[in-house]
């Protein structure tokens, strides 16, 4: 099992945790009613190393699972390894892009490298379907090293669907980013197509 | 009785018969409720502003304003965390520390020092954004609280004074309550304050457990601090070094804001963003992940023991993990780092996702022990405080596991700064959690702080109750799901672009305003109008004790557990 995007990541988790909060409500609920009835039996006992057990299970079997599941993580950590199919490096100062391309278009299955310098506030860097859902994101801080060199934001992604994506800062900055109605300047629209896959999947 | 007469003068309240004792923690439980009620307002103007221009919502224009957004996002947390919950659990503690170790309170100057700083530096932090509009938000990013291009100088130094007065009430809490704890009276006249030590830190817990694991005596049968005052210890140690990091870091944005205002504004970035995030979110996560947990946890073993009447079940156990929740809340705030792409990737390994999933260890232990104790002592009376101590318990079920989620460097690049957060986690976590839990002692503490008065309507108690419960998981659920479909949570949103979710967030969110009017409806006309300015006269009595020589007996009332 490969979540192939974050669509089908993030649908999976709506339906998982919808399935587990249901159950803990239930379960406290029956709970507090059974604590009223003297008559009340226990209907089946959990040891108490065996309840730990699957506490530790849970913590640390999620980690295992979202490594072997979800692929931008080890990307994520060997990402300075390597080499991206293309490479786009842009600023933002007073809540504007700069340098950035007109339109980045992708080939499905491209890895690509986005690297982001702020020269002033934190910022974010996020991608979005026309949906509103969110593909990936970053923080972006400001911050330069030794030689007053910018400090890098870099990820790395992989395309793997069809798609047309906005991009947009995820961090708050001010209300700067905001024209009088409200309107984010910062929301750059089409700014990432992605093309090429199959019925809008997968190679 | 009429309404006005009630109005006025409440069920059977006499004001002039609380001790110095009592009416300072009802002082700090009134202040804590107003501010409720006013962080309740704000999460629906703000929720309103999202659901958009939709026909039918009645907000003016101006609120859809980012100036005026984010300042109000900016003070929503503020008066929410530190207005509303902390005066009440300060206010709680200040009772149950004395009462428990059957010693007076260390100093009740100190403690209405420390409501009236909390209340007065919230208000300050409050103006600030309301009439200069200062809104760095709580995170308070580097450099932008420094950013005087955006916000007003002057605005930012009355924000900042505000929240150093929180701080330095928060300070005066702590000393009173360790002063208290270590104080060598009464029934600690013989304790050595190394004895109290090792107790405070649960460290006689896990000895006990090592003896018997050895198959040797335990190291004491009579622990020197009751569990409660243990876990109260133990979350104060995190309450003050979190006191520390925020100050530290409002007395940075001060000095730059004064340096701006003198004509000499300093270099922003001399100060290195990503190393201030890390400093600011150690200390602030050790709200979040230690002094909540801890003290939650503690007011769950209390609860559930005064509740059944019965022994805590595990209670060795239960004081160890509180030993384990010190060191795992040291430890884990890289998990708020998971999407800074300059964060070392092993502090997100090790801090951001292993360390942090050992919370749902403690809290899972926690919940283990509170439910245990319960069903060993059934059938128990379905009381209000019973009710939302499963309450609490709910909250902490959905939110703590929706944390462990989100911590996850799979995860949390499509959850970070959603909606997700702030919904499914953070709001259940209070609203549903920690306020149900605290209503739960409210309801405990009552018939003590108040000497038996009788509550206007049970009626109404079930209906805030039920209100609070449903609207709470609601606009939590409705909030996570417009996450999952990408809103993000620090964002202007006018055109109602995550609707319905939104509109339904705000449906539920008003069930929980309503709630808290019928429970303030209901305290109001228990205490009458004089009964509650009375609490906030001097006290003839200035007994700074609780119970030592003769205890009240509980009212005959069946809202309460016998």
């Amino acid at each position: 099992m490969t979540f192939s995007n974050s669509a089908e990541l993030l649908s999976f988790h709506w339906v998982a945790y919808t399935i587990y909060a249901t159950m803990i409500i239930s379960v406290i609920a029956w709970f507090g009613y059974n604590l009223t009835r003297k008559e009340a039996k226990s209907v089946f006992r959990i040891p108490f190393y065996w309840y730990m057990a699957f506490l530790v299970a849970g913590g640390v079997g999620h980690h295992i699972f979202t490594y072997n599941t979800i692929p931008w993580v080890s990307q994520d950590i060997d990402r300075h390894n390597i080499t991206p199919d293309a490479k786009y490096e842009f600023e933002i100062e007073d809540h504007k892009w700069i340098g950035l391309p007109k339109k980045v278009t992708i080939q499905c299955g491209q890895t690509v490298e986005f690297d982001v310098h702020s020269r002033d506030l934190v910022y974010g860097f996020g991608l979005f379907r026309k949906d509103g859902s969110m593909v990936m994101q970053m923080q972006v801080n400001p911050g330069t090293d030794v030689n007053g060199i910018l400090d890098s934001n870099d990820i790395l992604w992989t395309f793997n669907h069809n798609g047309l994506f906005d991009m947009t800062s995820t961090e708050y900055s001010g209300p700067d980013e905001y024209g009088e109605d409200g309107e984010d300047l910062m929301m750059v629209k089409d700014f990432v197509e992605v093309v090429g896959c199959a019925n809008g999947g997968e190679k | 009785m009429s309404f006005t007469k009630n109005l006025i003068e409440g069920t059977d309240f006499d004001h002039t018969g609380l001790n110095a004792l009592q009416k300072v923690t009802l002082r700090a439980v009134v202040m804590a409720f107003l501010f409720y009620g006013l962080v309740a307002i704000e999460g629906m103007i703000m929720r309103m502003v999202e659901v958009g221009h939709v026909a039918g919502n009645p907000l003016p224009e101006q609120f859809f304003h980012a100036e005026h957004f984010f300042s109000i996002m900016t003070v929503h947390p503020i008066v929410g965390i530190f207005g509303s919950t902390y005066q009440l659990v300060f206010g709680a503690f200040t009772f149950l520390v004395p009462y428990l170790t059957k010693k007076p309170l260390y100093s009740v100057k100190l403690a209405n020092f420390t409501w009236l700083m909390i209340t007065i530096g919230t208000a300050l932090a409050w103006i600030a954004a309301f009439v200069w509009q200062y809104a760095p938000l709580y995170t308070l990013y580097w450099p932008l609280p420094a950013d005087t291009h955006q916000f007003n100088v002057f605005g930012g130094i009355v924000f900042i004074l505000g929240v150093a007065l929180i701080m330095v009430g928060t300070l005066g809490f702590i000393y009173n309550i360790y002063a208290t704890i270590f104080a060598r009276v009464g029934v600690h006249k013989n304790k050595t304050t190394s004895e109290l030590l090792i107790s405070g830190f649960g460290i006689d817990g896990m000895l006990n457990l090592i003896n018997k694991l050895r198959g040797k005596q335990p190291y004491t049968k009579e622990p020197a601090l009751a569990l409660p005052v243990v876990a109260i210890f133990r979350g104060t140690v995190d309450t003050f070094l979190d006191a520390l990091v925020i100050l530290g870091a409002g007395i940075l944005v001060l000095v730059y804001l004064v340096f701006d205002a003198s004509g000499h504004a300093l270099d922003v970035s001399a100060i290195d963003a990503l190393l201030y995030k890390n400093f600011f979110w150690w200390g602030l996560d050790l709200v979040a992940d230690g002094l909540v947990l801890i003290y939650v946890a503690g007011s769950w073993y209390l609860l559930a023991t005064l509740i059944t009447g019965q022994k805590l079940f595990m209670e060795n156990v239960a004081r160890a993990a509180l030993m384990l929740e010190l060191l795992v809340s040291w430890m884990v705030w890289s998990h708020h780092l998971l999407g800074d792409q300059g964060q070392p990737e092993m502090m997100k390994l090790i801090s951001g996702e292993m360390v942090t999933a050992f919370e749902l260890l403690t809290q899972g232990l926690a919940l283990f022990i509170t439910l245990v104790t319960l069903w060993k002592a059934r059938p128990l009376k379905m009381t209000m405080e019973l009710k939302y101590l499963l309450g609490g318990l709910v909250g902490f079920g959905l939110a703590v596991p929706a944390a462990i989620i989100q911590a996850d460097m799979g995860m949390n690049r499509v959850l970070h700064n959603t909606q997700w957060i702030i919904g499914a986690h953070v709001h259940i976590a209070l609203i549903v959690g920690l306020y149900m839990t605290l209503y739960s002692a409210l309801y405990v503490l009552w018939p003590l702080v108040t000497n038996n008065t009788k509550l206007y309507s049970h009626k109404l108690s079930n209906a805030h109750f039920w209100l609070h419960l449903i609207g709470g998981i609601g606009m939590g659920a409705f909030m996570g799901m417009a996450g999952l479909d990408g809103m993000l949570r620090r964002h202007l949103y006018v055109d109602g672009q995550f609707n319905p979710d939104m509109i339904f967030a705000a449906l539920f969110g008003t069930m929980l305003l309503v709630a808290w009017a019928i429970f303030l409806y209901n305290i109001v006309m228990s205490v009458g109008i004089k009964g509650l300015i009375g609490i906030f006269l001097p006290a003839k009595d200035k007994t700074a004790s609780y119970g030592i020589e003769d205890e009240l007996v509980p009212a005959d009332d069946p809202a309460f557990a016998k």
